[in-house]
């Protein structure tokens, strides 16, 4: 069943296009990893999906809704959310008075968003660190802490961006786990991630950005012998090499 | 419609409007490169207004000769301002800032107040003086047109400060990205005392001519400083040009207002204008 | 569920200085005593309620003398001309600056803080220059209360400030109680959530401007009814003594030196500056000199630089 669907997605600053009519389907359930070197418009194109930019053109369907130019809080309800690549938890506040924030989406009830609060920890692994302040924590933590606020709002298809930069191997390898746990439960994601073993580990499908135009669409298996792909990340030389191999 | 009339409103606007001018640019300038809305500009002002007026009072200083004092007096005031305070709080959330120099501007008006008294001081006998200037069927106040050539060059002087000196590239170098402009080798330090220094002596240049022909008091400096917060806001906060504009706009309005709508009302039609504009368009009129 | 909030007020400690408060005017029969009690209950009220838009969403507002004079001319007039008690009188108030609140906020919040702060200079001063020339409400020349029997009803009293003492008291515990029920609510959570990123609210569902305008609502609300409050009190109203810049200030000094954002803040801060406010008045003269605002100033300067959480600051913990 198709959760969402992108058509024609672009979006400008000035005359720059960051998103050049990026189309783009994912199904209930799958795992989307979203690659492409750095400024590749990434994250310009969460913004469009998430409210916080509105694109020039195109349109952004999510379970049933169009959603293009809604505001970020109006896309969150609907059951669409995301973590930022700069990790925006609320400073002043515990861990679990972060990720009740995101409870509260749901319910107006302090006890049973509480409760919610409290679930959400244990999945996520905080909830030892559940009254520590937010500048106690590490970076791993941290990173969790805003996977956390993003479930505890109950999404239907979660948007992660960068959640694994800065992470040593151990902990890169407890995120994938709480990404695989994430899909268990039934909510569909789309990663961004420049770890390329994370993404062909947990990815069904590899989408690649380039200069905001998608140039790839495979599952990871077959997205690395993709030219184009290969030009954009090593240059021309190495797409000559592969394709004369 | 007199034709005279609408001169006089235009001219008369223009020249308050160069003054508020000048003392939106010293603003926008501090608040585009380091992100600090100043509330104790107008309180600044305050104090050149005082310096030029005990010039005179006491050592028979002529306004206009006092004038580079002033300058000098505000310059460093900004430059100590920044040393003590601003620094330290240039890396605190948001509503800190604010807050130390709003105190500032409570401590600034309330000890100019103890020590001055409330009472309002005016220059009789400078070397302006009451004398009028005839142009094109209209009577200028000499000091006024004086007061506003000056606050229009020395906003030029800024301008071409800002944007034509390799001191003025450091500055706005630091105010696009604070961490790249380090690691070019600019000393950011230096460059903030700088700017926060010209900003006051932006207001040490407006107060010692206002002083030509206005008159002082402790609170002047609110007013002023309102004015000037609402100049910056609508020409886009950082934006130099804009402030200039919106200066020379808030004060044709206000002098329009003043004899349209009544003298009483003149400086709420400018903070009217200022909430529809801003209403209308939320980054002011030429803010990005 | 604890919250971070000073939780000091849970323990049944926290009744003591209550206590304490509450027999206080008993003490003495000093008049001065009992006005600086009085408005030491005033400011905290106000600073309380200054504490949800500016202390807890973290929307600055230098313009709230506007819904203090509102309440302050509302119940007044409409005692004076239409015989309503205040305590009516009060809420229409009330209402009205609500109505204010939501006509000044509509197309302001969707701006960035110091936007929005300059609006509130802007509309305050627009505010009392229409009142200073307003003849419905006798503009500069002022408004007397209009002399009438000593009772509740008519919210006056002459021969002693002790019900007014215990009023005032009442509206403190009132609001002081809805900041601590606000706090520990979904309303709390998300008025910090927006104080402290924008984005990530707004990421959590949080629809930003509505909140705002929110605790707007409830801020000017319950400052118009100190405004009330005030009139029935002094008994002689003008623009200068409730719609001035210098109301607006004050509650923010008060609120930010005890520690805007917390629950005990505006009352730490009340309790330090009112005394020194009044009674530098008492022992100066007239305005005191301005040698409270001195202080004020310094104050706030200073705890900004070193201790910008206020004087909470110094009883608390943090991580940092």
């Amino acid at each position: 069943m198709e959760l969402l669907n992108v058509k024609n997605l672009t979006m400008k600053f000035s005359n720059l296009a960051a998103v050049d009519d990026v189309s783009l389907s994912v199904g209930q359930g799958e795992i989307i990893g979203l690659i492409g070197p750095n400024g590749a418009g990434k994250t310009t194109f969460f913004n469009c999906l998430t409210g916080y930019l509105t694109p020039r053109n195109g349109s952004i369907r999510f379970n049933g809704h169009e959603i293009t130019g809604l505001r970020p809080n109006k896309i969150c309800k609907l059951g669409l959310a995301r973590t930022f690549q700069i990790v925006q938890v609320f400073r002043e506040m515990t861990t679990w008075e972060n990720v009740i924030v995101g409870a509260f989406c749901r319910t107006a009830d302090a006890a049973q968003a509480y409760e919610q609060t409290l679930e959400i920890l244990q999945f996520t692994g905080l909830y030892e660190k559940k009254d520590s302040l937010v500048s106690n924590l590490t970076i791993a933590d941290h990173k969790r802490l805003e996977i956390s606020k993003a479930l505890a709002t109950q999404p239907r298809l979660l948007m992660l961006d960068e959640a694994m930069a800065g992470l040593n191997a151990t902990e890169t390898n407890e995120a994938i786990e709480l990404i695989k746990k994430i899909r268990s439960r039934g909510i569909t994601l789309i990663v961004v991630e420049h770890v390329m073993e994370v993404i062909m580990s947990i990815s069904e499908r590899v989408v690649v950005f380039d200069s905001g135009k998608k140039i790839g669409e495979d599952p990871p298996d077959q997205i690395i012998k993709n030219p184009r792909v290969i030009e954009a990340y090593l240059g021309e030389s190495y797409r000559r090499e592969a394709q004369n191999a | 419609m007199d034709f005279d009339i609408l001169l006089q409103i235009l001219v008369s606007g223009l020249l308050m409007g160069l003054i508020f001018a000048l003392i939106a640019v010293g603003l926008t300038l501090i608040w585009g490169v380091m992100d600090i809305l100043n509330f104790a500009h107008g309180e600044f002002l305050m104090l050149a207004m005082y310096i030029s007026f005990w010039m005179f009072a006491l050592l028979n200083i002529d306004p206009l000769w006092s004038l580079p004092i002033s300058v000098i007096a505000l310059f460093a005031t900004g430059v100590i301002t920044y040393r003590l305070i601003i620094k330290k709080v240039l890396n605190a959330p948001g509503l800190t800032a604010l807050l130390a120099t709003f105190g500032l501007s409570i401590l600034i008006k309330n000890l100019a107040q103890f020590f001055w008294t409330p009472d309002f001081r005016h220059i009789q006998g400078a070397i302006l003086g009451e004398k009028t200037l005839s142009f094109l069927n209209l009577n200028l106040s000499l000091a006024e047109v004086i007061a506003a050539a000056g606050s229009g060059l020395i906003t030029f002087a800024i301008y071409y400060l800002i944007f034509k000196t390799k001191t003025g590239r450091a500055i706005r170098a630091a105010a696009l990205d604070r961490d790249t402009a380090l690691l070019m080798g600019i000393d950011i330090d230096r460059i903030y005392a700088l700017t926060f220094g010209l900003g006051g002596a932006c207001v040490g240049v407006a107060g010692g001519l206002l002083m030509n022909f206005y008159y002082v008091f402790p609170s002047v400096g609110s007013l002023f400083g309102i004015l000037a917060f609402v100049t910056v806001a609508l020409g886009g906060f950082g934006n130099i040009t804009g402030a200039f504009l919106a200066g020379i706009l808030i004060g044709v309005v206000e002098t329009a207002g003043g004899v349209f709508i009544s003298p009483v009302f003149k400086y709420t039609v400018v903070f009217v204008m200022y909430l529809v504009i801003i209403s209308i368009r939320p980054k002011g009129l030429f803010g990005w | 569920m604890e919250t971070n909030a000073f939780s000091f007020l849970k323990k049944p400690s926290a009744l003591i200085p209550l206590l304490v408060l509450l027999f206080l005017p008993w003490t003495t029969d000093n008049i001065h005593f009992h006005h600086v009690l009085i408005m030491f209950m005033l400011f905290a009220t106000l600073s309380q309620a200054w504490n949800i838009i500016g202390g807890f969403a973290g929307q600055v507002s230098f313009g709230h003398a506007t819904f203090f004079g509102i309440g302050a001319y509302a119940a007044l007039v409409l005692l004076k001309k239409y015989g309503l008690t205040p305590w009516a009188g009060m809420l229409i108030g009330g209402g009205i600056a609500v109505g204010v609140a939501v006509l000044i906020g509509y197309p302001v919040f969707r701006l960035k803080g110091h936007y929005f702060a300059i609006s509130t200079f802007a509309v305050a001063e627009i505010v009392e220059r229409l009142f200073l020339n307003w003849d419905y409400v006798e503009g500069a020349i002022g408004l007397p209360a209009p002399v009438l029997q000593e009772n509740l009803i008519n919210f006056m009293w002459y021969k002693t400030k002790i019900p007014y003492f215990y009023i005032a008291f009442t509206f403190f515990l009132g609001v002081l109680l809805l900041a601590y029920k606000i706090d520990r609510s979904r309303l709390g959570f998300y008025f910090r959530a927006i104080k402290q990123s924008h984005e990530a609210a707004e990421g959590l569902g949080i629809d930003t401007t509505r909140y705002k305008m929110v605790a707007m609502m409830i801020s000017a609300f319950l400052t118009a009814i100190c405004g009330a409050f005030y009139a029935q009190y002094i008994l002689y109203i003008d623009p200068p003594s409730v719609l001035s810049l210098d109301i607006s200030i004050k509650i923010v000094l008060v609120t930010v030196l005890g520690g805007a954002g917390t629950i005990i803040g505006p009352i730490l801060g009340a309790a330090i500056l009112i005394p020194l406010s009044e009674y530098s008045r008492i022992f100066l003269g007239g305005t005191g000199k301005g040698v409270d605002l001195i202080v004020f100033g310094a104050l706030i300067l200073i705890i900004s630089v070193y201790q910008p959480q206020g004087v909470v600051g110094f009883f608390r913990k943090t991580g940092k």
